[in-house]
């Protein structure tokens, strides 16, 4: 029995790649490592300038020099209730892979459905905040605020934003049943980058928003 | 056998079942929710609120990278793939910081 035989005698899901690992999985964790790096300078940048813009509006309730309290911008509840959605569509992800797993198609189209749509209301939620924010006098050059905010969200929004037509073309596929078992690792893969757009919003939700 | 049948065999030995991810989704709404009560009564809470909400976070972040992105039971080698870029990422946000707000802060 050669190695290879031997391997796949002793641990049967063994796969014929030099780690025994699946190439694809290692090329898209390699993608979320770089993901990290990216997000990280981008959350490095908000966290340096916050609490330096030199003008308003303000992101919290701030004390102006002459005493006067200029109100900040940022709608905490309606945040809250986005941050809620997204962490609700990461558990329709999960749910949509094991549905995939298990060979249920039906449960495959409507938790794949579920997740795409839980990812855009959370958009809705951005434009929403976006827009009342620009109408209100914050804009990308404004102030550090501003500048720092839009950048980060925004590329955190245009991630999500791709997620939504990654799973939604996973979607078409399973209701096309193009999408059995044999092909969950490419659920898999979107889950990965889902879960990796949750966590990112995981840290931004408190540093952005919750602490002043 | 297949490379994909294997994979099926592999998924299904390896991944938690329904009832776990939906603890799991219950575990961080109640983390979320603690998290946003902290930030209303930061005020009684004092310096501890910051801390407090930075842990809370951190614990969620911990639950959906190791169930939901399956790194509890994936491959040791996925969690170094992800964990060495993840900390250079953390330090630069810890070294601005410290940087901006500490060294040399710009008010």
């Amino acid at each position: 029995m050669d190695h290879a035989a031997a391997a796949h005698a002793a641990d049967p899901a063994h796969l014929d790649t030099s780690t025994g690992l699946d190439s694809r999985k290692m090329a898209f964790w390699t993608f979320i490592g770089s993901e990290c790096v990216l997000f990280g300078g981008l959350i490095a940048t908000y966290m340096a300038y916050k609490g330096n813009s030199l003008t308003g509006p303000y992101p919290h309730d701030t004390v102006l020099p002459d005493g006067t309290v200029s109100p900040g911008m940022l709608d905490i509840p309606l945040t809250s209730l986005s941050t809620f959605i997204l962490l609700m569509s990461s558990l329709a992800m999960v749910l949509a892979l094991a549905a995939v797993q298990r060979n249920n198609r039906k449960g495959a189209i409507i938790w794949l459905g579920t997740t795409a749509l839980l990812g855009s209301i959370f958009l809705g939620f951005q434009v929403y905040e976006f827009t009342h924010f620009w109408t209100h006098g914050l804009t990308l050059s404004t102030n550090l605020f501003g500048s720092t905010f839009y950048t980060l969200t925004g590329f955190h929004g245009a991630h999500v934003l791709v997620g939504v037509i990654y799973l939604l073309t996973l979607m078409v596929l399973a209701i096309k049943g193009r999408l059995g078992p044999e092909k969950s690792l490419n659920v898999e893969l979107a889950g990965l980058y889902w879960h990796f757009v949750d966590v990112v919003w995981i840290v931004i939700f408190p540093l952005v928003y919750l602490i002043p | 056998m297949s490379s994909e049948t294997r994979e099926i065999m592999h998924d299904q030995h390896t991944h938690p079942g329904n009832a776990v991810y939906v603890k799991i989704g219950v575990v961080l709404t109640i983390l979320t929710a603690i998290e946003i009560a902290a930030y209303y009564v930061e005020d009684q809470l004092g310096g501890i609120a910051a801390p407090l909400i930075l842990v809370l976070s951190a614990a969620k972040f911990i639950l959906v990278v190791l169930f939901y992105m399956h790194l509890k039971y994936d491959s040791r080698a996925f969690t170094g793939i992800f964990l060495f870029p993840f900390t250079l990422g953390v330090l630069v946000i810890v070294s601005l910081i410290l940087l901006y707000h500490v060294l040399h802060p710009l008010r």
